[in-house]
């Protein structure tokens, strides 16, 4: 497993032959780079537990985790919760993109009602999405609504405010050489505050992506009946550590994968940008 | 002479009540007075050079040609029709380029274009000969932060003949150059003037740039704005001078213009440091809304 990451970065890139081989190494170096915190910690994973420093019991050796896993995967058990949770919480992101984008666009454009709603939407954004779950399970039951409701909840305010200070800090100097060309207001909105406002909104999304996988799987562990956090929730009841050990690595991994779907499209829509570092 | 105007400035007034973004505006709820009755007659197919100190209301005249604002008196006609508001006839440069950094060097070409309705193909035709015209062939895909500030501004003076103005309105264009590239792009933007026959007004605080460029240079004086004197500018043909600033004629309006200006430039100057202290006597907030550019 830890092998293949490696080898990856070699395959996709590398445009022409020259100097090909230094290129090697410069990437095998920043591959060793990035993963090698990673290995040992997975390493100290595995020998820790042997020898028996920690209880085994409730805290198993990484190869056991991974058997587990395997298990889950090969049962099935594993493909169900997280078509569960991804249902949810895709639904949910998809939702709060709907009603933030336009919504932030149109708040942004009009700064007085931006000034006026700005406080307000800081107060909600950092009002826990979680402290509000019992409302909302209250309100709309246990079932698939509160779980996506609660989603749409935490991934709204990310996204409605970097909306907003996206169009809000559009260049004025763009605005103005636009204007001058004479560009009615759909078209300056259109050509120009959009794709300006593009990266910082694209914050917004990655913030939103993030928050609603963590928020779903901690809902899940509150009341459902299937889902990741459900699944993580169930293995430990049932003292299925590793099985429950199996589930957070699932988690991790999604998010980390969100997280890199989410990067490589905003890189795809702003290629623009001036990129520092790598 | 009024007749063959391309552009006439009549008894423009031009005021602000107050300035946008400070807090502490009942206390100077009285009228700032940028612009005081400017009188300017622009030919066709002329270089007409704005000089004056900073904050003379330079940039508010500009804004005022283009469209962006309207004056609060007075007239302003082009072919002897009012301006009623921005359009493709006039073609603004702007000191900070204001390219737009999510597309490539053509695509911000093609924008007016755009703007104007002409089809794909003969936009990006169009563009590239103006591409080629200001000498940036083979930079046509770059990204502007993938340029130099001398070729960011040739693109955007590419971007504003590209549409075909009557007139093209260039505010300090370059203001924010190298001493060098700044050169160079002088003699440039007059080798495109006279390839394309532009009426050009084209503002700055550069005396030494006024002289090289204008035909004729209307010195304005601190705030309120106004025209002091316009200038005659002599030279037949600059391009042809080997090294014309160092000419004794150019050396001797050079030091004209200067005494004219030199007054207001301390004027403004003063101006500037009361308005600056009244801010912070006026309390917090102050130093960032107290000066007004231009």
């Amino acid at each position: 497993m830890a092998e293949g990451n490696v080898a990856k970065p070699l395959i996709l890139q590398g445009r022409n032959a020259g100097g090909a081989l230094e290129r090697v190494t410069a990437k095998a170096r920043r591959a060793f780079r990035n993963s090698v915190a990673i290995l040992l910690f997975l390493t100290a994973w595995e020998i820790v537990p042997r020898t028996g420093i920690v209880n085994v019991t409730f805290f198993p050796p990484f190869s056991e985790v991974v058997n587990a896993w395997w298990g889950l995967l090969r049962a099935g058990d594993l493909q169900d919760h997280l078509a569960a949770s991804l249902t949810r919480s895709i639904s949910g992101f998809l939702l709060a993109n709907l009603i933030a984008i336009p919504l932030g666009l149109a708040i942004g454009w009009w700064k007085t009602a931006a000034d006026y709603l700005n406080p307000f939407l800081e107060l909600m954004r950092n009002t826990a999405a979680l402290a509000i779950l019992p409302v909302f399970i209250l309100l709309l039951g246990l079932g698939e609504t509160s779980k996506i409701a609660i989603v749409l909840y935490a991934s709204l305010f990310p996204l409605l405010l970097n909306t907003i200070s996206g169009v809000k800090n559009v260049d004025p100097l763009l605005v103005k050489s636009a204007r001058s060309m004479g560009l009615s207001s759909v078209s300056l909105f259109r050509k120009v505050i959009v794709p300006a406002a593009l990266p910082t909104m694209f914050v917004g999304i990655r913030q939103a992506g993030a928050s609603s996988i963590l928020v779903l799987v901690a809902a899940e562990m509150v009341g459902a009946t299937s889902g990741l956090g459900y699944l993580i929730q169930y293995a430990q009841f049932s003292f299925l550590i590793p099985q429950m050990y199996a589930g957070i690595i699932t988690i991790s991994v999604l998010g980390i994968i969100v997280n890199y779907l989410l990067l490589a499209l905003e890189r795809r829509l702003t290629d623009w940008k001036q990129t520092y570092g790598e | 002479m009024t007749t063959e105007s391309k552009i006439s400035i009549r008894h423009v007034h031009k005021a602000f009540g107050i300035q946008r973004g400070s807090k502490q505006l009942k206390a100077e709820n009285q009228p700032v007075y940028a612009l005081q009755d400017i009188n300017l007659e622009v030919r066709q197919g002329e270089f007409m050079v704005i000089v004056g100190p900073s904050g003379c209301g330079k940039s508010t005249l500009l804004d005022l040609l283009a469209g962006l604002t309207k004056p609060g008196s007075g007239q302003i006609l082009l072919d002897g029709k009012a301006i009623s508001g921005p359009n493709l006839d006039r073609g603004i440069v702007f000191q900070q380029y204001a390219l737009f950094p999510w597309k490539t060097a053509i695509a911000n070409v093609e924008f007016g274009l755009e703007a104007k309705g002409v089809g794909r193909k003969e936009r990006r035709e169009t563009a590239q000969r103006f591409i080629d015209l200001v000498g940036l062939g083979g930079f046509e895909h770059r990204y502007p932060h993938e340029l130099s500030g001398g070729m960011k501004q040739r693109i955007a003076i590419a971007r504003s003949l590209a549409y075909d103005p009557e007139v093209l309105l260039m505010d300090e264009p370059f203001a924010a150059l190298d001493a060098q590239t700044r050169e160079t792009l002088q003699s440039e933007l007059l080798r495109i003037w006279e390839a394309t026959g532009k009426t050009i007004i084209f503002i700055t605080h550069g005396i030494e740039e006024a002289v090289y460029l204008g035909q004729r240079v209307a010195i304005m004086t601190s705030r309120p704005g106004r025209i002091k004197r316009v200038i005659d500018i002599p030279f037949e043909s600059r391009r042809s001078e080997e090294d014309l600033r160092s000419n004794p004629d150019f050396v001797k309006l050079r030091h004209e213009i200067w005494e004219l200006l030199k007054d207001e430039v301390s004027r403004a100057q003063e101006q500037e440091k009361s308005k600056t202290l009244d801010a912070y006597a006026e309390g917090r907030s102050s130093a960032k809304g107290g000066v007004r550019h231009g």
